[in-house]
């Protein structure tokens, strides 16, 4: 009898001896390739499916450490989507110019990496004479000025489909829609597989290769948890309509710095927004439309 | 206690052998450790050492993944014709294929975790502490179908050699359906794997219908290829007979399924080409080249042809059991679908990308120098295994001829 | 007689009162008051040229169409010039003023009826939102711009500008 006790006690002292030592490994290798990760963000769990009280810790450890990283101070908010709203976004493609601020604004709103660089939207410089052919575009266009003699331009990003193919491949469902429209990931529950980059017909995921940079002086210290707020290496982020913005009720920074008033945005649940004037007066197109995403996004002249 | 005594003995099994094993054996700890300060350097720095962008968001590693599940899943190319028809001269050597298999599960399942941006959250792919997407996640299915296909064929070779260790016989009851089992198995994982790209409508070159059983077609010609030279060195290094019958049958299975592969491929291109869309482009960037886009094209021709090559070698008897030509056909064919499988398959499915922009990649250095170390690593579990099974099956080495210490070899 | 008396009655007047003139000011959004004002940011003026009767009280108003060479030989009309000039839009009376085709006379800030006298399509759009650059609230008080804040008036067409950077090479600054 006390021989099979301590048989038992051994194992157990054995089992937990080996636990320990394989955590210990983990975080061992872990600090060694240069990862951050504190004991908490290892084991956060998903975020969809925490309390009230155990979102509210998170949130606060993410403030503390971005505070600190940054040096101002910081604000994560967890913002639910407001009810009765479904976000859409129209682009005019007769007034884009090419002129780019979309792009650096949105990089400035939403702390995107700046080496390696990551740009949200990508303007593609096409011909008038082929009209949408992508196999003829160009997102390197870099003339002395824009808009270029028989090309027009086409602002591309995350269309917040309805039917997104990104959602369908995600192995531990780290990215998906919500009731408002807007498709968001989990920073802190993406593997970086890359499966959603493959899926999106769109090119609109983008993949942390390195450590993001951010220049200290021109960090948003404005965030929400599934949006703006610095991302690590090794996870996927996308446009979220300034998820951050846009449920305060304010534009996304993309529509507010368009200089010719090209992108329009609103609610598409609101019969009086602008975005139902413009379905409903205005030549409307979506891309990859037999694809059958149901984009949010909506090309019109 | 025997299994204890089993595994103690394979140990002795692995550490004991001639120069040649030695050297061989060397030779990949080294290229592991080698290979492995490059996965550090990956860990450390992240995917940006890599070669990788966003618009190739997959490569090297993912292409190698693909090409070792099909290596997997042809191991039961030697089980149907074993078990099911009964064939002995097959059944003998079964074993060794079960053993690629589970050295190719282990190598693609570790080309995935050096893939994957952070490789200590792949806890999360785990039921009940992490999250599932069932059914939807084609990747969710795969690890599922891999992990099982890999504690199957692990218990298959370890129930097979540890009976063979106690000189018994197995127990039909609970083996024959486990080797049954496995032949839907491997067809399950290389299916699975060939749906994770067809599925895909954003990518036209992968959503094709013909995609999986163009996978498992050249899966058949490839992975037996590896056996086929394993055979002939066992016949050289150990005194243990390998019925030439067997060898030139498996020769013939492959040539049926290099046919089935050509045929399919063939299909392929014939509709992209008369349809005439805009998704030729894909094609034409692989085997024609786009402007100075055309670091594929000598693969690719080299590819197809290398495979019709080894075709009519495997098909025409004469050249079928003619050591010379058998092993030139093996090493052909496996080169071929290496392409097919790898660069071939995964770089022209990004590039031109989704918005119709162009890039060239070539795998870096630190992606070579990880795939290394899961080469070397995948080499090095089938040597070991292979030296155990052929101990224990061929030299005889079992319960009651162990003294002490001392192994006594026949 | 009874007299009718004011003072009983005069909170609830006063009351209604407050009502009918808080929702005249009340300017903010647009079409669904039914209210013909937009509220927007002041007039893009040049510095120092309003109000412009300060110069042209002193001058006898001059109707007949030229090329002008005292002053103002800085603008550069190109908006239909062959068949207008400064006074198919500007009084000829009161500079301060701009006049619609019916002659009558309306503010700086209110030019957007004038310009819609010709871009009728362009100035429905613009009040339901969907014309010009959108700041504001998406849900709420949204912010107007006239049409002289993003078109120059005299010359509208829009000038060609450089380009932000395009995206750079993904291997810039890559370790290997």
């Amino acid at each position: 009898m006390k021989d099979e006790r301590k048989i038992k006690e051994n194992k157990e002292t054995r089992r937990s001896f080996l636990k320990k030592t394989a955590l210990a490994t983990t975080f061992a290798t872990m600090s060694a390739c240069g990862s951050d990760t504190s004991w908490d963000e290892f084991f956060q769990k998903y975020f969809r499916t925490l309390s009230r009280e155990e979102k509210n810790q998170i949130i606060k450890r993410l403030e503390n450490k971005y505070s600190e990283k940054y040096g101002k101070k910081f604000s994560v908010s967890a913002k639910g989507p407001i009810d009765n709203t479904l976000f859409g976004y129209a682009l005019d493609v007769s007034r884009c110019i090419g002129c780019r601020k979309c792009v650096y604004a949105c990089v400035n709103e939403n702390n995107q990496s700046r080496d390696p660089q990551i740009h949200w939207i990508r303007v593609l410089e096409m011909e008038k004479e082929k009209g949408i052919d992508f196999a003829h575009s160009n997102d390197q266009y870099n003339p002395e000025l824009v808009p270029e003699e028989g090309h027009f331009y086409l602002p591309v990003a995350c269309q917040q489909c309805d039917n997104p193919p990104c959602v369908k491949v995600c192995p531990v469902k780290a990215t998906w829609k919500e009731k408002d429209g807007i498709t968001v990931v989990d920073y802190n529950w993406c593997i970086g597989c890359r499966f959603c980059m493959a899926a999106c017909p769109y090119g609109a995921r983008h993949f942390n290769w390195g450590e993001p940079d951010i220049p200290e002086e021109k960090v948003n210290p404005k965030t929400h948890y599934y949006g703006n707020r610095p991302r690590n290496k090794g996870v996927v982020e996308k446009c979220t309509f300034c998820i951050q913005r846009v449920r305060e009720g304010l534009y996304p920074s993309c529509v507010e710095i368009c200089p010719v008033g090209a992108r329009k945005f609103g609610n598409l649940l609101d019969p009086d927004s602008e975005i139902r004037y413009i379905l409903k007066h205005k030549r409307v197109m979506i891309l990859k439309e037999e694809l059958n995403t149901q984009p949010k996004f909506y090309y019109f002249y | 206690m025997t299994f204890i005594k089993f595994i103690k003995e394979s140990f002795k099994v692995i550490l004991k052998g001639n120069k040649w094993y030695y050297s061989w054996v060397g030779m990949l700890l080294v290229m592991f450790f080698w290979g492995g300060s490059g996965y550090l350097h990956q860990l450390k720095h992240g995917l940006s050492v890599t070669n990788m962008q966003d618009s190739i968001s997959w490569g090297f590693y993912i292409g190698n993944f693909t090409f070792f599940v099909g290596v997997a899943a042809a191991a039961i190319l030697l089980v149907i014709p074993a078990y099911i028809y009964n064939w002995k001269p097959v059944k003998e050597i079964t074993i060794f294929g079960e053993i690629l298999a589970v050295s190719a599960v282990i190598m693609a399942l570790l080309f995935v975790v050096v893939d994957v941006g952070g490789p200590f959250r792949l806890w999360h792919m785990i039921p009940v502490i992490g999250v599932m997407n069932i059914p939807a996640s084609l990747l969710t299915w795969d690890s599922i179908a891999l992990n099982l296909y890999f504690i199957l064929n692990l218990f298959i070779v370890t129930y097979l050699l540890y009976t063979h260790f106690r000189k018994k016989e197995y127990n039909k009851k609970l083996f024959n359906p486990l080797i049954l089992l496995s032949i839907p198995m491997a067809i399950s994982i290389h299916t699975v794997t060939a749906f994770l790209y067809n599925g895909l409508a954003a990518r036209p070159y992968w959503n094709s219908a013909l995609l999986a059983p163009k996978f498992i077609a050249s899966a058949f010609c490839s992975g037996p290829a590896v056996l086929l030279i394993l055979f002939q060195i066992l016949k050289k290094t150990t005194k243990f007979e390998i019925k030439k019958e067997a060898i030139w049958k498996i020769a013939e299975l492959m040539a049926y399924s290099m046919f089935i592969y050509l045929f399919f491929f063939f299909s392929e291109i014939f509709k992209e080409i008369y349809s005439g869309t805009h998704h030729l482009i894909y094609l034409k960037y692989l085997f024609l080249g786009i402007g100075e886009y055309n670091d594929l094209v000598i693969y690719a021709w080299l590819s197809i042809i290398f495979s019709i090559i080894a075709f009519f070698l495997f098909l025409i008897p004469k050249t079928r059991k003619n050591v010379v030509t058998l092993n030139i056909g093996a090493i052909l064919i496996f080169i071929g679908v290496y392409i097919e499988k790898g660069i071939a398959l995964i770089t022209p499915g990004f590039s031109p990308d989704v918005l119709g922009q162009l890039y060239i990649y070539r795998p870096s250095m630190t992606e070579l120098k990880t795939s290394l170390m899961i080469f070397s690593l995948g080499f090095l579990i089938f040597t070991f295994m292979t030296k155990v099974a052929v101990e224990i099956i061929f030299k005889n080495m079992n319960i009651n001829n162990i003294k002490g210490d001392k192994i006594n070899t026949t | 007689m009874k007299k009718y008396s004011v003072k009983k009655h005069l909170l609830p007047l006063f009351v209604l009162f407050a009502f009918i003139f808080s929702g005249i000011s009340y300017g903010d959004s647009l079409k669904k008051k039914g209210s013909n004002e937009i509220s927007v940011p002041p007039p893009p003026f040049s510095e120092d040229i309003f109000p412009c009767t300060e110069c042209h009280a002193e001058h006898d108003p001059n109707p007949e169409r030229r090329v002008l060479e005292e002053m103002h030989d800085d603008i550069i009309l190109k908006h239909d010039e062959k068949n207008r000039w400064c006074l198919d839009c500007h009084d000829l009376n009161n500079r301060d003023k701009l006049h619609l085709a019916s002659g009558k006379l309306i503010d700086f800030k209110e030019s957007y009826k004038l310009c819609g006298q010709c871009h009728g399509p362009k100035l429905r759009e613009w009040k339901n939102g969907v014309h010009g650059k959108r700041t504001g609230r998406w849900n709420g008080a949204k912010k107007y711009l006239l049409c002289a804040h993003c078109h120059n008036p005299h010359s509208p067409e829009f000038k060609k500008m450089k380009p932000d950077p395009p995206p750079e090479d993904p291997m810039t600054g890559r370790k290997k």
